[in-house]
């Protein structure tokens, strides 16, 4: 497979790039639905003009450093990887809190994911070691591998707080907390994985996914775009799996004590 | 060995808003059936916990043959010290897997017929199910039964009979620990240690 031209892009799609001005002119949509809002008294507007600021705020900033770092100064693509799986780690360690040291689980398990996938592709050439491929594609595996993480520790928790009787009747019998806990590790190991898998197994049936309908409109040939949206469906698999397993491996760690003993937090 | 079998040392276990023992001592001689009695909250439960070490003390020491149990490693000390929840917990499968290639001398020895074996677990009557938790317990060859409320989930007929199988398992040899708020099961017991609720600061 050939690595610069899977992700390159030939013209032809839209005619010309977009410009502020056509941005401008679609707000006339933002404008639609504020109407619409106002009209039936749905009371979004103040969210909408919010969503709208901000939406062009963020993406402003996002497009001029990602224009820096392509432009001769892309040793920053660790930077902005690292930013993406601290912000990653933060969200998805906030939503499991309930989990002793969750941001740091996260941090690991999202890490671990990007780290594993990106370096695959990289290594097997399948992809450039640029940051016009990396950064995209680790955004991708990254929040992703965020919403994994998040599951399997909440999944854990919850089931090993409601199960407790009876993963302390397997500690009584002498079965080590790793035991004790396998078939609740197993479900929550699934659950977290499952997603991705169904994702993989309807793509292009139920909604052409982001990769490739960004290669289409941006020109791209419809089998480029594909071959990219293939690439990126099996990162996410294996970036899942990465981040599942870490996630599930550090999480146990934290719901038990060295001794074999459901840590006490748990059980309350 | 000679000292106390088991010996609790001014243990205290802390609860989300402060103790819920402190400073409780007992010497527990082996063999025989040993009652913890006292009122609900008062900790009894914690306090059979902390001999299997499902918990820890926050303070003070649990003693077995003159050992901190938590010098010993752990899984070994829970084969030795069987604990046995107040309602039973069946694992999936039938009762024969739950109780092991011994179930035939097991279920016999806890009164339960050998017809019984290739039976759902989860499908027992509860006094069925604790008496095949006992099994499962047996099945460990422990040295201490620590039994938390064996009977309190069930009927006069299979409380009576649990009582009696329990004294029995005294009676062969078996260091027999139970919870139990319930004073006529003293008349069971060769020792009754009583467990007060921790009162806190207002006690003199």
């Amino acid at each position: 497979m050939s690595g610069p031209g899977l992700l390159a892009a030939s013209s032809s799609g839209l005619s010309g790039p977009v410009t502020f001005g056509d941005v401008a002119l679609a707000l006339l949509l933002v404008a639609v639905a504020v109407g619409v809002s106002r009209w039936q008294r749905v009371g979004l507007e103040g969210d909408m003009v919010v969503a709208t600021v901000r939406s062009f705020v963020q993406l402003l900033a996002v497009g001029y450093v990602l224009d820096y770092v392509f432009g001769g100064h892309g040793w920053l693509t660790g930077v902005a990887l690292a930013v993406m799986v601290t912000t990653a780690s933060l969200t998805s360690g906030s939503r499991a809190r309930r989990v002793a040291g969750s941001r740091l689980v996260a941090s690991c398990a999202i890490a671990v994911a990007a780290a594993g996938t990106l370096g695959v592709l990289a290594a097997l050439r399948i992809v450039p070691l640029s940051a016009r491929s990396l950064i995209p594609l680790g955004s991708m595996v990254i929040s992703s591998a965020m919403n994994t993480t998040s599951l399997v520790m909440t999944r854990l928790f919850d089931d090993l707080a409601t199960s407790r009787r009876e993963v302390e009747a397997r500690l009584c019998m002498a079965q080590s907390s790793r035991q004790a806990a396998l078939p609740w590790r197993r479900v929550a190991l699934r659950s977290a994985m499952l997603p991705t898998v169904d994702q993989t197994k309807v793509v292009g049936l139920v909604a052409l996914p982001g990769a490739m309908t960004g290669m289409i409109l941006a020109g791209a040939s419809p089998l480029a775009a594909i071959r990219l949206q293939l690439v990126v469906m099996y990162m996410l698999l294996g970036g899942n799996a990465f981040a599942a397993l870490v996630g599930a491996e550090m999480t146990l760690r934290r719901l038990f004590t060295p001794a074999h003993q459901l840590a006490r937090y748990v059980r309350r | 060995m000679s000292g106390p079998f088991l010996e609790y040392r001014a243990v205290g276990v802390d609860g989300d808003d402060g103790p819920i023992i402190d400073g409780f001592s007992a010497v527990i001689a082996q063999g025989g059936l040993t009652l913890f009695m006292g009122p609900s909250g008062a900790g009894k439960t914690t306090l059979l916990r902390l001999v299997n070490r499902l918990d820890d003390p926050d303070r003070g020491v649990v003693a077995l043959d003159g050992r901190d149990v938590r010098d010993y490693d752990v899984l070994a000390l829970r084969r030795r010290v069987q604990f046995v929840s107040q309602v039973p917990v069946t694992f999936p499968g039938t009762v024969a897997t739950n109780v092991g290639p011994q179930w035939a001398a097991l279920l016999d020895r806890v009164g339960l017929s050998g017809e019984l074996a290739e039976r759902e677990a989860d499908r027992l009557s509860v006094g069925e199910a604790q008496r095949m938790c006992l099994a499962r317990a047996l099945s460990m060859g422990p040295e201490v039964l620590a039994l938390d409320e064996p009977t309190s989930a069930l009927d006069t007929d299979s409380k009576a009979g649990i009582e009696g199988l329990i004294r029995g398992l005294a009676d062969a040899g078996l260091t027999v620990l139970m919870v139990t708020h319930d004073p006529a099961q003293a008349a069971l017991a060769d020792r009754v240690v009583e467990v007060h609720p921790y009162r806190g600061r207002t006690a003199p």
